[in-house]
């Protein structure tokens, strides 16, 4: 297959009259953890739900595996392969752990219960809690149940929106372990993230958005050596 | 022996008549709050779709008689429930196709279906009195005590007498069987599983490929069941009378708010908080107290009957004021 797993090139797009994306552009290859960073309201968020089909694109497009996918809605992007993890209200919180990981796997037709283990191999600590309620657990136990949930369709792109948001740095230090262990099965990552230094560390590639366009694209190493990118985004 | 018989008039005229009378409000309510749950608004066509119901049921059963159908001890509305149940059902998607499922593509606030829900009420009152007419009708055939005063005389010797109608036996082994197929259904499979997905994360259980239309007609079958039951099960308690269900809609209200709206088990226990605080106020407890030894000089009723409704209204404000979300924690009004 030539070019990236996934490609979204030149988006603008946004909710109402003015356009939020301005011609971003994100690709993603197989295996690897994409960062999206940028400061406050350059449309981080904004284009990961354009690449999942939240939005609505005046231009551009969507490929993944090399299918275009522009006008699909999210539900069928998820049987494409895509995983989407909402910033908040990413679970069920009156359902157990076990439920919540069963209502991921709804559309599956076939044994899911492998995917479950994996899941619960992942997550050691949900796996104690899977007849608990998702919402009486912890913030950090919460987005692990929500990571888990994207991951039992078994998607081959997953897209996580601020996973560590409202986490505690040491809940914040093990989620990014988890992450790069699930990039290591070969799932592609593709993540918006406030924590921009910790997430650039853990990344393949990391772009950073200004008012919905691309400043800089570079290995997270790179940029996080880069002395511009560190005076004006990372604080120094 | 007065304390026996104390106990035994309590249970006569308080906890049997409570238990059947919560037992339906119980049913009633799991409708309210399925509903509120999934399509996100108060349905007060509730207690017109009782009605409706019922009506249905006792066509269907005055047919069953006239050709000779009958169940023996048990009334023959039984076995015209499950037909009443399957054409309310198709009566009331057909609402739901004409007038909810406009508003839900829109995306409308609860308020607009709500006051669309009052339409709908007003229409389905006037269909059932159409249907049936507005006096009071008594379809209760079979069997009308399970025990009665004289033998539950005899059998213990108090001077006290006990009662337990059928219809007050049959209001809780069904309210009992259906509760537990209810409760069953969404906690092990996959359609109620879906539905409590749905009502606990709408945009979640979208993306999880959960299809709202399927879990919104799948819920207003069941809350139609369950409306039909109970609407059928007062009827054949109290009688059947149009006007007497729209006022229980009121109970059934406090009843779903009091458990938490949108928490099924909420519902149930809310019915009978309901139905037993309603018994115990309107209740002359002066021949127990006599029992007991005191001599009371009033009947030491609290509030007379005509009144009763006014405690599903103290009931409702307390909780509202003092606990929004009601004692499961449903979700807030």
């Amino acid at each position: 297959m030539a070019g990236p797993y996934l490609s979204a090139t030149a988006m603008r797009g946004g909710y109402g009259k003015a356009d939020i994306l301005n011609g971003c552009t994100l690709t993603v290859e197989r295996g690897q953890i994409a960062v999206i960073v940028g400061p406050n309201g350059a449309g981080k968020s904004t284009a990961m739900k354009a690449v999942f089909g939240m939005l609505h694109l005046r231009e551009g497009q969507v490929a993944l595996a090399g299918e275009d996918i522009t006008h699909l809605s999210p539900q069928e992007r998820v049987r494409k392969g895509m995983g989407f993890v909402p910033q908040t209200h990413n679970i069920f919180p009156t359902m157990t752990v076990e439920e919540n990981l069963e209502m991921g796997a709804f559309i599956r037709e076939d044994d899911y219960r492998d995917t479950m283990a994996q899941v619960y191999e992942l997550f050691p600590a949900v796996a104690d809690k899977r007849k608990q309620n998702a919402g009486e657990l912890s913030g950090g136990q919460r987005q692990q149940v929500a990571v888990g949930r994207a991951l039992m369709t078994k998607p081959s792109l997953l897209m996580l929106d601020e996973p560590t948001a409202g986490v505690s740095p040491i809940v914040m230090d093990e989620l990014f372990d988890r992450i790069i262990e699930v990039a290591r099965t070969g799932i592609s990552i593709l993540m918006v993230e406030q924590n921009a230094r910790q997430a650039l560390e853990i990344a393949d590639i990391g772009y950073v958005l200004v008012q919905g366009a691309n400043r800089y694209t570079d290995s997270g190493q790179a940029l996080l050596a880069d002395p511009e990118v560190r005076r004006t985004f990372l604080g120094g | 022996m007065d304390i026996l018989n104390a106990l035994v008039a309590i249970l006569n005229f308080v906890v049997i008549p409570a238990a059947s009378y919560g037992a339906q409000l119980a049913l009633g309510a799991l409708g309210v709050t399925l509903i509120y749950g999934i399509l996100r608004f108060s349905n007060f066509a509730h207690g017109d779709t009782m009605a409706f119901g019922a009506a249905l049921v006792i066509l269907i059963t005055w047919g069953l008689q006239s050709i000779g159908v009958s169940l023996g001890p048990l009334p023959t509305a039984l076995l015209a429930l499950p037909f009443g149940i399957a054409l309310t059902a198709v009566f009331i998607l057909g609402t739901d196709r004409v007038v909810y499922r406009f508003y839900r593509s829109k995306r409308s606030a609860p308020i607009i279906l709500v006051m669309a829900s009052v339409g709908v009420m007003f229409i389905m009152n006037g269909l059932t009195r159409l249907i049936i007419g507005v006096d009071e009708i008594r379809f209760d055939d079979g069997a009308r005590f399970l025990i009665t005063v004289q033998q539950f005389r005899a059998w213990t010797g108090l001077s006290e007498g006990l009662s337990l109608r059928v219809s007050q036996a049959l209001t809780l082994v069904v309210t009992a069987l259906a509760c537990w197929a209810l409760f069953r259904f969404l906690n092990r499979s996959r359609a109620g599983k879906a539905m409590r997905a749905y009502s606990d994360n709408e945009d979640l259980a979208l993306l999880s490929g959960i299809d709202p239309e399927r879990v919104v007609r799948l819920t207003w079958i069941i809350a139609t069941a369950l409306a039909v039951t109970a609407g059928t099960l007062y009827g054949l308690d109290k009688s059947f009378k149009v006007f007497n269900y729209f006022q229980i809609l009121l109970p059934i209200f406090a009843a779903a708010i009091v458990g938490g709206l949108g928490n099924p088990l909420g519902a149930v226990a809310g019915g009978f908080i309901v139905a037993f605080s309603e018994v115990a106020v309107t209740y002359p407890w002066r021949k127990i107290a006599t029992y007991l030894g005191f001599q009371p000089d009033g009947l030491l009723q609290l509030l007379s009957t005509e009144y009763k409704f006014a405690v599903s209204f103290v009931i409702l404000i307390v909780v509202l004021l003092f606990r929004p979300t009601g004692l499961f924690r449903g979700k807030s009004v």
